[in-house]
């Protein structure tokens, strides 16, 4: 095994400091977990030794705030800790076994040169006293955050067998203010809700962010002139370059598997909304869909060959697939209950997650793409909208509102675990889950 | 000044249908809404359309006027309502759009935005197309009425301008309208 986990994390937070709106948007987010699994794993993070010269960032809690705010792990409070063993050797077993501790983390930080940070962890079964991890993170000040979610990642898998998806980002909308004086934000933050980067900033609303595939851009829809544009900004940069600026509708920018193609919903004069596809390096529009009703928000499919999409040719809104092979007629794919839309797939292509309505109240659906065909409703609120899958297909995120206010929100794709992320501001929307490696 | 008066009392005309988006308030409107063409005929048909058309080129500011007094009227006599998923105009903004349509007809040079808007439930997307249908449907009554297509704007902000915040029926009913703003 190799005992070495490289962070490339130096360029990333080089990265993070030349955004085009560089300022820290908002305190933390509060994690409140609305139902969680039956049976969570208790499991002890025991705060990390701080060796000569090394910085006295809280790794643990951090590692610890991940695992028990997912609902799948009891993280022992520290107050509870009878002992804080720093290395494998000094645990002694039989007390974490008494303390009901399934499994315990150790870890140190230490400064082999100015600038750089290693931190060592392990975890160990507690019954077993076998020891599961042991690694060593190389990384410097300002990466210790991500190298505690990296640990996190590590135990997850580890010990569920899922990867974990704590060491990604997120982007939403959050609008501030009062109607009608609202500014509108595009953020992108840490999974986690932490270190939010303002990285667009509006008087007029910003919607339907989509990440590249490589996680570098971010493609958007844009009212700044009043009327809708679609963008790519390039986080790492800030550059925004216009891409859909056509005459009516330039809405639901989606990218190819790739990242060459946009798929992309446009009207006529008329106001008819059809997807089309834009090729970013030729500029080529095709046109996909021709129909009079609303065609729009469309996903690809992983092989990049189809798109799913929303169309409501047959009365209410429900979802539609079609192959982008010319001639191809579109396919409904949605046939439980009157109202299916957002589709979004799940990132090996099996599952679709929608909003779907039921009995008034809008919930978060998913249907099995691959297998029965069954269609699951995983949320419980009433407005609850705008999906989105982790990139290990584990969770997802979507936006609902609490007391009045949009905030967002998590839920395990079993439905099993759920929990809410509580800006302490504004209205939080379209969170998007963005790739392995976004920046 | 007669002119905008003449506007002003067109536009007047419709402020008697303030709140007709509730549904109890349509028996009180439909007296007045017969009320509305006369007067509207009375100020506008009559010299103001004509005699208008040609200083429009000439004095851009009387224009600019024009579409200022327009905007600021109540905020009732510039929206239409509608029904959940629907796009289709309620009988009682006729009068209201007639208004508008006579304001645009005697100002050939005048334009107007119709800003498409939805409640903020469901696909923010769908919302999108659904609030670009009903700024379409304005959009239709008022060529009808004989307005060029060249003085029409549409735009679609579905759920993302909220008229009021709430979740209530009462919020909802508010913010799934087209409202109509004159372009400076």
């Amino acid at each position: 095994m190799n005992d070495t986990v490289r962070s490339s994390l130096l360029a990333v937070c080089c990265a993070l400091g030349v955004f085009a709106f560089g300022a820290r948007a908002h305190a933390a987010f509060v994690v409140q977990i609305t139902r969680g699994q039956d049976v969570a794993i208790p499991i002890a993070i025991v705060p990390f030794a701080a060796n000569a010269g090394a910085p006295a960032f809280d790794v643990a809690a951090v590692v610890s705030h991940d695992l028990g705010g997912s609902g799948r792990f009891k993280s022992m409070h520290r107050k509870d800790m009878i002992d804080l063993p720093h290395t494998g050797s000094q645990i002694v077993f039989d007390d974490w076994r008494r303390l009901d501790a399934d499994y315990i983390v150790v870890g140190s930080l230490s400064r082999p040169a100015p600038g750089r940070v290693d931190v060592s962890f392990e975890l160990y079964n507690v019954l077993t006293q076998q020891r599961l991890l042991g690694y060593q993170i190389h990384t410097d000040d300002a990466g210790l955050r991500l190298a505690a979610h990296q640990i996190s990642d590590q135990v997850f898998q580890s010990i569920l067998g899922i990867h974990g998806a704590f060491a990604t980002r997120i982007a939403y909308v959050l609008v501030l203010g009062k109607i009608p004086h609202q500014t509108f934000q595009l953020v992108v933050a840490d999974a986690d809700g932490e270190n939010p980067r303002v990285v667009m900033q509006s008087g007029e609303p910003l919607m339907s962010p989509a990440w590249s595939p490589d996680g570098k851009q971010l493609a958007y829809v844009s009212f700044e002139d009043k009327l809708p544009s679609i963008y790519v900004q390039t986080l790492k940069s800030g550059a925004r370059q216009l891409v859909s600026a056509t005459a009516g509708v330039n809405q639901a920018p989606a990218w190819s598997p790739h990242g060459r193609r946009l798929a992309v919903t446009l009207s006529n004069r008329s106001g008819n909304l059809d997807v089309f596809v834009l090729d970013l390096g030729t500029h080529a529009l095709t046109r996909i869909t021709h129909n009079p009703g609303i065609d729009t928000e469309a996903q690809w499919a992983p092989d990049g060959d189809s798109l799913y999409f929303t169309s409501d040719r047959d009365g209410g809104p429900q979802i539609f697939q079609v192959s982008l092979a010319p001639g191809s007629r579109p396919r409904r794919i949605t046939f439980q209950g009157s109202y299916n839309a957002r589709p979004r797939l799940s990132p090996d292509g099996s599952h679709l997650a929608f909003v779907t309505r039921v009995r008034g109240d809008f919930r978060i659906a998913t249907l099995d793409l691959k297998g029965n065909g069954g269609m699951q409703v995983l949320t419980h609120g009433a407005f609850d909208e705008s999906p989105s899958y982790a990139p290990n297909g584990a969770e997802i995120i979507y936006a609902t509102h609490q007391r009045g206010r949009g905030v967002l929100a998590l839920v395990s794709t079993d439905g099993r675990v759920q929990q809410t992320l509580v800006s302490p501001e504004g209205d939080v929307e379209e969170p998007v889950w963005g790739p392995y490696g976004s920046e | 000044m007669k002119r905008l008066t003449a506007i002003t009392l067109l536009l007047t005309g419709a402020l008697a249908l303030a709140g007709c988006h509730g549904k109890t308030a349509v028996k009180g409107q439909s007296a007045s809404a017969t009320e509305v063409p006369a007067s509207a005929t009375t100020g506008g048909a009559g010299g103001a359309g004509t005699t208008m058309t040609p200083l429009n080129g000439a004095n851009g500011g009387s224009l600019q006027a024009v579409a200022q007094a327009g905007n600021a009227v109540p905020r009732e006599q510039r929206t239409i309502y509608f029904d959940f998923d629907k796009s289709e105009i309620n009988p009682q903004y006729e009068p209201i759009i007639a208004a508008h349509a006579k304001t645009l007809i005697a100002n050939p040079g005048l334009r107007i935005r119709l800003e498409g808007n939805t409640d903020d439930r469901g696909s923010r997307e769908y919302n999108i197309g659904l609030g670009e249908r009903r700024a379409q449907a304005v959009r239709r009554a008022l060529m009808l009425q004989g307005v060029a297509d060249s003085q029409i704007e549409t735009v679609s902000y579905g759920a993302e301008r909220p008229a009021v915040e709430g979740d209530n029926p009462q919020a909802w009913a508010m913010n799934r309208r087209v409202d109509m703003v004159y372009l400076p």
